[in-house]
């Protein structure tokens, strides 16, 4: 389909901004099933292979005296344990791995999809939603479990007048289940604008083929608030990951010490 | 076709993300991926930073430990120094007290022996000076009487030996 669409506006410019984002099998060009190895795939697996090579093999020579490669390691491993142990509180951390799992996915495939060409498999609702419904299901379950009845108390505020209670405890349920949706949405979101804005702009580029006076103008520009963009992306991506690690650490949080 | 009929579908859905078809392999795709993250980051990698850092934090702690020790040898050591400076100066001092006490009896000694000695020399002298003196005096003696009996002779006078001896003897007394 897009082959077609692109041969047919092939004297024109070109926007197709969400193509990017298209799951494609990797293979062939058959139905895609929950087994078939897609581009999803191939960025994950690569996403995986990043990770192995930060903090596996650049810290294979366990040196005391680090190594470049060693440090980001242990800059990454400090990073999100001070933030565990911080933001969660000190019994938090038995829940580190799973904590800085969750990071180091998403900052990495939020760095990979900025490659050119490359798959951004956090843009995709499907995959925040199911990181964000792992973290709520996870912190509720965990919630009820340690606490019993008493997390209930996370949603009845002791210091609020009795009167305005019921109705703060209406609002803080709400924004309870809204946040799964919030935590997914935020990322997704995120990254499918960032790089859909700089895809428009690459639309833009080559005006300087269709018509030489207004491609003098447009087509530098363009490159300009590409760079720019991704520039910004490069934070966004880096930013974002440090948002949905720190709110996952304050959901963590009132699981573990629900009072107010 | 069915690829047209795919097509349509596609076309229809602005967002590939929200065409609900590719769930299904997003979500398994990703279950793999972070089961995978998660075995490599808490089986190897976590265990291995944690234990580098637990390692280099051992070190520093060791070493601030080995040199606070050492310090404290060093100011051992100034402070044995000192002591033993005392002690060698008080063993230096008794030394010499000894000394000089060993001397001043030695220099006693000998000043007593050298007393005894000036002594018995000043006894023998001054014996002999009187056995001297009283040799001189029978000389005097000797001489004044015979040069009184000369002089008494050649006068015209004649003495006999006792009366001379009386008047020198006189004489001599005064």
């Amino acid at each position: 389909m897009a082959d077609k669409a692109h041969a047919e506006e092939g004297s024109g410019l070109v926007f197709h901004p969400m193509d990017q984002f298209i799951v494609k099998p990797l293979f062939g060009d058959g139905p895609i099933h929950w087994y078939t190895p897609t581009n999803v795939t191939l960025w994950m697996a690569l996403t995986v292979v990043v990770i192995v090579l930060m903090l596996v093999i650049g810290t294979r020579r366990r040196a005391v005296v680090p190594t470049r490669s060693q440090s980001i390691g242990e800059l990454a491993y400090g990073f999100i344990y001070k933030m565990v142990e911080d933001v969660a509180g000190k019994d938090a951390v038995r829940f580190f791995p799973y904590i800085m799992t969750l990071f180091m996915f998403i900052v990495i495939s939020n760095f990979l999809g900025l490659l050119p060409t490359a798959f951004t498999t956090t843009s995709h609702i499907a995959v925040t939603a199911v990181l964000a419904l792992a973290v709520f299901l996870t912190v509720t379950v965990l919630g009820f479990v340690l606490n019993g009845t008493k997390f209930l108390g996370l949603f009845w505020v002791s210091s609020a007048p009795l009167a305005l209670r019921p109705v703060l405890a209406i609002i803080e349920l709400f924004s309870y289940f809204v946040r799964p949706v919030s935590h997914s949405i935020r990322l997704a979101g995120n990254m499918m604008a960032g790089h859909a804005v700089i895809k428009v702009f690459a639309g833009f580029a080559p005006m300087i083929l269709l018509s030489t006076g207004i491609g003098l103008v447009v087509t530098p520009l363009s490159i300009l608030a590409i760079t720019a963009m991704y520039g910004l992306e490069m934070l966004v991506s880096f930013v974002q990951a440090y948002v949905f690690t720190i709110l996952t650490c304050v959901y963590l949080k009132d699981a573990l010490h629900p009072s107010h | 076709m069915a690829s047209e009929a795919k097509e349509a579908g596609e076309a229809t859905v602005a967002m590939p993300q929200l065409d609900p078809s590719t769930f299904p392999n997003q979500i398994f795709w990703l279950l793999v991926t972070l089961v995978v993250i998660y075995f490599v980051l808490s089986r190897i990698a976590l265990p291995r930073i944690a234990a580098v850092l637990a390692e280099r934090q051992g070190t520093i702690t060791n070493d601030i430990a080995a040199a606070e020790e050492l310090k404290q040898k060093a100011a051992d050591a100034e402070t044995a120094y000192n002591q033993a400076l005392a002690d060698a100066r008080v063993e230096a001092a008794r030394i010499v007290n000894e000394a000089k006490a060993e001397i001043q009896a030695d220099l006693d000694k000998e000043i007593q022996k050298a007393d005894k000695k000036i002594e018995a020399k000043a006894a023998e002298s001054e014996k002999a000076i009187a056995e001297i003196r009283e040799g001189a005096l029978a000389s005097v003696k000797d001489v004044a009487k015979s040069t009184t009996k000369e002089l008494v002779a050649a006068f015209g006078g004649k003495a006999d030996a006792k009366t001379i001896t009386a008047a020198i003897n006189a004489r001599l007394k005064g």
